[in-house]
């Protein structure tokens, strides 16, 4: 309810969006220092670009949408939401995958 | 009967209608983009060893756009909370500044997007490949009267595999010069448009379509900077949830860039 | 959080002795026609132009498959009466009046296409959805009317684009509703582009409709509503605006993708090195036509769901209010629903066991199959038990409610054989798979959906429609369907293939004596026997159609609100329900199907009459 939620404070919104916009640029050049980095191979690559990624992602949703302090309604729907997704590509890859040895050209 | 709970939260779900609406319309918009990436996924697990470009995009104005997405997000933010401390004038502000730095993201991508067209790879009769920047054509260029001649900035190579990885050694040492090339010459020729490879086409079909959702976004959020805001006088409450509810979809916006910019522009 | 329901004056509507169109509701002005009839807001006028619509595009479905019943008997064959006019309005694909195999192809996918898309689920969703579920919950109409009106003009948008792609050069899409690529890119006509601008339509209506369903149910509850006094044709709504809102993304995604491939160039789902007409394609290749089939079949299998879900709803409420006893086994009704939601997102790939997937993961789908079987079942035989030692009430939505039952028991059963790679792999293509989807969607859902007509009529119009004609459509609709579909079975075991332009002439015994397992003649005599009953079952609709149009205006009037004495809300507003639905909030302080309550005047309660001897705000609990 409204009641329950904390009032806005202008100044600390700007404190905490120039914590959240800071973050962001260190994850950013990250990636992108890690993507320059020769002595790895793509894969270890983009599993850490995609872990850096997602703290990024955390950060937005988190704070910027405010989904850390979200109703359990949200949780519900979005947590349905995200199994959903995961199902979609991970059975899709498992079903592309799965082909019997021999059966596809490459 | 009025429609309650348009501004006022209800009790046991703590959420007023809009803000229930547009978390599921996100939420469809999670599966829409999902639907995409597993496309994503599957086309690049699936592509032919070595045949998966890497390198292909500007990093710079990847990393500048992600930058100037990540700050609109910020005073989208900032101005919902201005409205919430009903602070007008800095409302005004923070959103004018939402809408530049989101018109400055589209006029990079169409920069990174005329590129990308004038980018040209070349099979030549003689097995080998021309690939780089258009300079100009001769007016009487004409491919199937093999009249004419093109000229492009760029290199020749032996195999189609050597353009895929543009990070790799052997591509950075490469040397780019004017080729003029006779039509004559040309067995097939292409820009990097969506149909060059699987790589082009979801790169167009998922920046284009994000591209999409930051025009719709913009056009929404100047609605509500300019003749919605006239509500702000009337139900400064009301206005403020219609603010809040379309910062929720820009950040969403924003959220998908966040995974768009790693997936195309690093890996 | 203390109980919210106190704030509201405590009411309840008394039946009036006859209807009344003018509810005292001079606040509101009359609209002009533009506003109250194609740019309204309002719930009931929404939900009225859907039920319309959807209605007009169910009979031309159903026009387009007769046409291809009479070429499936009699290939080649000109069409009677309609040949000339096909000719004349479509040209050299009918030329001749007969239907070329080209033509064949469009009917069959706009067939798919409008049935499933344009309606019955328009219909089952988005009409009996939105005119009911507000009224039922207790709320003045849906949460945002703006954008369930812009949810109307999108379908019929999608509509209007499906229908026009008949008429372009090379016709309307001939890949099937599955449009599977590569044949949808390959084949040499836009109407495939026209269908997926179409889909693009339909989808984005589809969605805003879901997130407009759902909120109201969550948000717009009156006080005392809690969710398990839910009608459940509420519940089952509600899952259905679920599935549609998460499932037809990935679709739409798709639908984008394959819009590029048809109409840019790209090569999303085409493979390297694909020859169209002999010649390899200029494509780049790379793509995958399976990944196009995941995708279809993601929204494909939970559509399914979206097509029997509101149907069940439909058919629960009917039978509750005609055993005039409660629903058996509300409780698990409601989790059977939310279960089979859930698990509808987890077993598409058993359409697709003939792609050769591997062992493991076929099996999961196998085993997910099965599982999602068990709530259907349980659905099924709640409705079934509700009928144990009830004192039935037998008319026109009844009879269609009961016939659904058996027709749907044996749709879905006949779907078992189909979730297992062992038999799917012999059945799947043939006409078996046929009878077992229309079993479900044709004598099943669309059963129910005629049982909603016959029963919501009244609280429309404030009139009954002819309960003579309603049992004569009733009868002869449901021996023609089984003529028509159970056939289609022994067709199909016998291993004749769907969405062959000859009716399998090419594959019979007259034609190529020698082959094994060529169709022997009892097989094709079949294809003329459905034909008539298909003519009988298009007969069978007249009665309907003129009983529908005439007892707008003669049919007799209801001597109540009332007129079913039914529990549920819906039936506690005036006549039809003026604009706001509620002259005060309901408040509600009992389940919702409170039938034959022992030691009460009345066989029914409805949900919002006040506890005896107690001021109702003190007993509602939230
Ligand atoms: C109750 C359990 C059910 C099971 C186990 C089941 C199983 C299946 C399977 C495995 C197929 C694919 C057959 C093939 O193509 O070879 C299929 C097809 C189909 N089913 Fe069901 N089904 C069930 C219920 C339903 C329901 C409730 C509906 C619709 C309201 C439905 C509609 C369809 C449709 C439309 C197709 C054909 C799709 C096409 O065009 O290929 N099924 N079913
Ligand atoms: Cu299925």
């Amino acid at each position: 309810m409204s009641e329950s939620e904390k009032p806005v404070s202008l100044k600390d919104t700007i404190r905490l969006c120039a914590l959240v916009f800071a973050a962001v640029v260190c994850a950013t050049g990250l990636m992108i220092y890690t993507s320059f980095l020769p002595h790895y191979g793509w894969t270890a690559k983009v599993s850490i670009i995609l872990a850096i990624a997602t703290v990024n992602a955390f950060l937005v949703a988190g704070y910027l949408m405010h989904l850390l302090s979200e109703k359990k309604l949200v949780y519900t729907v979005l947590g349905f939401t995200v199994f959903f997704v995961i199902g979609l590509a991970g059975l899709t890859i498992c079903a592309t995958n799965g082909f019997p040895p021999g059966t596809v050209s490459h | 009967m009025e429609i309650p709970y348009t501004t006022e939260h209800r009790p046991d779900t703590g959420l007023y209608n809009a803000k229930l609406g547009v978390w599921l319309f996100l939420a469809s918009e999670v599966m829409l983009f999902g639907g995409l990436f597993s496309a994503y996924v599957l086309l690049r697990v699936g592509a032919e060893p070595g045949m998966w470009p890497h390198g292909w995009l500007n990093v710079t104005l990847g990393s500048i756009n992600t930058l100037l997405l990540a700050l609109s997000a910020i005073t989208t933010l900032l101005a919902w909370a201005a409205c919430k401390v009903r602070d007008f004038g800095k409302f005004k502000i923070f959103h004018a500044c939402t809408m530049i730095l989101a018109i400055a993201f589209l006029g990079i991508k169409s920069y990174e997007y005329r590129d990308k067209f004038l980018h040209y790879e070349i099979a030549l009769n003689n097995g080998t490949f021309a690939d780089g920047h258009l300079v100009e054509k001769s007016a009487d260029f004409d491919l199937a009267n093999k009249t004419g001649a093109v000229t492009l900035h760029g290199h020749i190579v032996e195999d189609r595999k050597e353009l895929m990885d543009l990070r790799s050694p052997e591509a950075q040492k490469a040397e780019h010069k004017e080729l003029v090339i006779p039509a004559a010459d040309i067995k097939k020729m292409q820009n990097y448009g969506p149909w060059h490879n699987t790589f082009t086409a979801i790169y167009f079909t998922m920046s284009g379509l994000h591209a999409l959702h930051i025009l719709g976004g913009t056009l929404v959020i100047f609605y509500l900077w300019g003749p919605g805001s006239r509500m702000y006088k009337t139900d400064p409450e009301r206005f403020t949830n219609r603010i809040e509810v379309s910062g929720l979809f820009w950040h969403f916006v924003d959220l998908v860039w966040i995974f768009l910019f790693p997936v195309m522009y690093l890996t | 959080m203390q109980s919210n329901v106190q704030q509201f004056p405590p009411f309840r509507e008394v039946p009036p002795t006859h209807a009344h169109h003018d509810h005292g509701h001079g606040e509101h002005h009359e609209p002009g026609f533009w506003q109250k009839y194609i740019f309204s807001t309002d719930h009931k006028v929404i939900g009225i132009q859907y039920g319309f619509m959807a209605l007009c595009f169910m009979l031309f479905g159903f026009f387009l498959m007769l046409l291809m019943r009479w070429q499936i008997a009699h290939p080649g064959v000109p069409v009677p009466v309609f040949g000339p006019l096909l000719e004349k309005i479509l040209g050299q694909p009918a030329a001749h009046g007969a239907i070329s195999p080209d033509l064949y192809n469009s009917f069959g996918a706009m067939h798919g296409t409008i049935m499933v898309f344009l309606g019955v689920v328009p219909l089952a969703f988005a009409a009996f959805g939105n005119y009911v579920v507000p009224l039922m919950i207790g709320a003045p109409d849906m949460t945002f009317p703006r954008i369930n009106m812009a949810s109307f003009h999108a379908f019929f948008l999608g509509g209007v684009v499906m229908l026009v792609s008949f008429f372009i050069p090379g016709g309307a899409a001939q890949a099937g509703w599955t449009s599977y690529s590569p044949l949808a890119t390959t084949i040499p006509t836009h109407g495939q582009a026209f269908w997926l601008v179409g889909m693009v339509l339909l989808i984005t209506s589809s969605l805003l409709g879901a997130v407009n369903f759902i909120a109201t149910i969550v948000q717009l509850r009156a006080p005392g509503m809690t969710w398990m006094r839910l009608p459940w044709f509420v519940w089952a709504q509600f899952v259905t605006a679920f599935i549609l809102l998460l499932a037809f993304p990935p679709l739409e995604a798709a639908g984008v993708l394959q819009l590029m491939d048809n109409v840019v160039g790209t090569s999303f789902f085409l493979p390297t090195g694909l020859a169209v007409g002999g010649a390899v394609g200029q494509a780049s290749g790379g793509g995958s036509p399976l990944l196009w089939q995941h995708l279809f079949w993601f929204l494909g299998h939970p559509e399914v769901y979206v097509l029997i879900l509101p149907a069940m709803g439909i058919v629960a409420e009917v039978i509750a209010n005609n055993t005039r006893k409660p629903l058996w086994g509300y409780k698990s009704l409601v989790y059977s629903a939310l279960f089979v939601g859930f698990l509808s997102f987890i077993v598409w790939a058993h359409h697709m066991y003939m792609t050769g997937m591997g062992q493991k993961i076929a099996t999961f789908f196998q085993a997910t199959t099965m599982i999602i079987s068990i709530p259907s079942v349980i659905i099924l035989t709640c409705m079934f038990l509700s009928l144990w030692g009830g004192s039935i009430r037998i008319n026109t939505p009844m009879l269609f409610a009961l016939g659904f039952l058996p027709m749907f028991g044996i749709g879905g059963l006949t779907g078992l054989p189909l979730g297992l790679a062992a038999a799917d792999l012999y059945l799947h293509d043939t006409y078996y798979v046929i009878a077992h989807f229309h079993y479900v969607v044709a004598p099943g859902t669309i059963f129910a959906l005629f049982a909603g007509v016959y029963f919501w009529f009244p609280k429309m119009t404030g009139r009954k429609m002819n309960e003579f004609w309603g049992r004569v459509h009733f009868w002869c609709s449901f021996t023609f369907m089984n003529i028509v579909f159970m056939p289609m079975f022994a067709q199909g075991i016998k291993g004749m293939l769907r969405r062959m332009s000859d009716g399998a002439v090419n594959y019979s015994a007259t034609r190529v004596p020698n082959a094994i397992d060529a169709l022997p003649g009892t097989v094709m005599q079949l294809n003329g026997f459905i034909l008539w009953a298909a003519i009988g079952l298009g007969i069978a609709q007249i009665p309907f159609i003129i009983n529908l149009f005439w007892s707008i205006s003669h049919g007799e009037k209801v001597n109540s609100d009332n007129p079913w004495r039914a529990t549920t809300l819906d039936w506690q507003t005036p006549t039809p329900p003026p604009h706001g639905n509620f002259s005060h909030t309901p408040v509600v302080v009992r389940g919702p199907y409170e039938y034959s309550a022992p030691g009460h005047a009345e066989d029914f309660t409805p949900q919002d009459e006040p506890v005896d001897g107690a001021a109702p705000a003190t007993t509602a609990h939230h």
